[in-house]
């Protein structure tokens, strides 16, 4: 079973990295980019079979180590 | 005063770290790998060094903060032991909890190394009882993630409980956005813990502890670690 984790920047946690990659699209002409938020994709290879579970075990894993819920959210898929 | 430097794979200012606490105590430093489950019996003070541990994978300071010896550190500042933290020590102890907030990269987004002069917000901590209250020391600067971050609530917190230690100030004293090497909130380089034993700093005291280095002004923190324990 496999686990898809996406780890963003909470809302109004400046980004300077997406603003600076918002900016090196401007420069190549893509001027319709309002906004560039940067986040982390992470997959996870589980011995898990329960898909409930295993959602439960890796959002635990979020919470523990894989984002810092000071300033990241996170979302999990299982497949 | 008996003390300890904990070591990371990547860590390198873990020598540095050692000396300046020797010639703070006289007695060397006992340096434990992170792969022990427990501190050595007796101390006063743990530090935990900068440098790169496990080369910043996932978070800096995220991995090593979950390493075996991190928990008997954790222990040991909760039984109200001393624990200091610089650099990269400073986002392990934000990694582990003993301090809140987030250190985020710099906002300019480049790697910052240089001096930094520091404006000493309080006398009232083990560490800064050797300085005077609103004197100005320098204290080298080298990170690429040092820029502080806490919502409204904490930073009132902090303001509030006297936690905040040191500010980035210009060689005068004033706080401006110049002076502020990574764009810290509020100016911040270092946060104290609620009993004011656990501190996180992004500058360098252990680099400028000796006239021969250009400077002496990060000695005192050391002496006055020494001071709180006599």
């Amino acid at each position: 079973m496999k686990a898809k984790v996406h780890v963003t920047l909470k809302t109004g946690v400046l980004d300077p990295q997406g603003e600076a990659v918002r900016h090196a699209l401007g420069q190549l002409g893509f001027d319709g980019v309002n906004g560039v938020r940067q986040g982390k994709y992470l997959e996870l290879d589980l011995v898990e079979t329960d898909p409930a579970k295993a959602e439960a075990e890796v959002k635990e894993m979020c919470d523990k180590l894989l984002s810092n819920t000071v300033i990241e959210n996170y979302t999990v898929e299982i497949a | 005063m008996k003390s300890a430097v904990i070591v990371f794979p990547g860590s390198n200012c873990d020598r540095d770290m050692a000396v300046g606490l020797e010639r703070a105590t006289g007695r060397a430093a006992n340096m434990v790998w992170h792969k022990d489950a427990s501190l050595p019996d007796g101390l006063d003070v743990v530090a935990i060094p900068g440098g790169f541990s496990f080369g910043d994978y996932l978070r800096c300071g995220a991995i090593a903060a979950r390493s075996p010896i991190m928990r008997a550190v954790v222990d040991f500042a909760q039984k109200g032991g001393h624990v200091l933290g610089v650099c990269n020590g400073f986002q392990v102890l934000i990694e582990t909890g003993l301090l809140p907030g987030a250190l985020m990269r710099n906002a300019h987004l480049k790697f910052v190394c240089r001096d930094a002069h520091l404006k000493v917000e309080t006398t009232d901590s083990p560490f800064t009882n050797c300085y005077q209250k609103d004197e100005v020391i320098r204290v080298p600067v080298a990170h690429h993630e040092g820029n502080y971050i806490a919502d409204g609530e904490l930073l009132e917190r902090l303001i509030g409980n006297d936690r905040v230690p040191f500010r980035y100030a210009t060689p005068e004293g004033d706080y401006s956005d110049t002076a502020n090497p990574n764009g810290a909130a509020d100016h911040i380089a270092g946060v104290l813990s609620e009993n004011r034993r656990v501190l996180g700093m992004m500058p360098h005291p252990e680099r400028l502890n000796d006239p021969l280095l250009g400077g002496n002004d990060g000695a005192r923190l050391f002496e006055g670690l020494v001071g709180a324990m006599a």
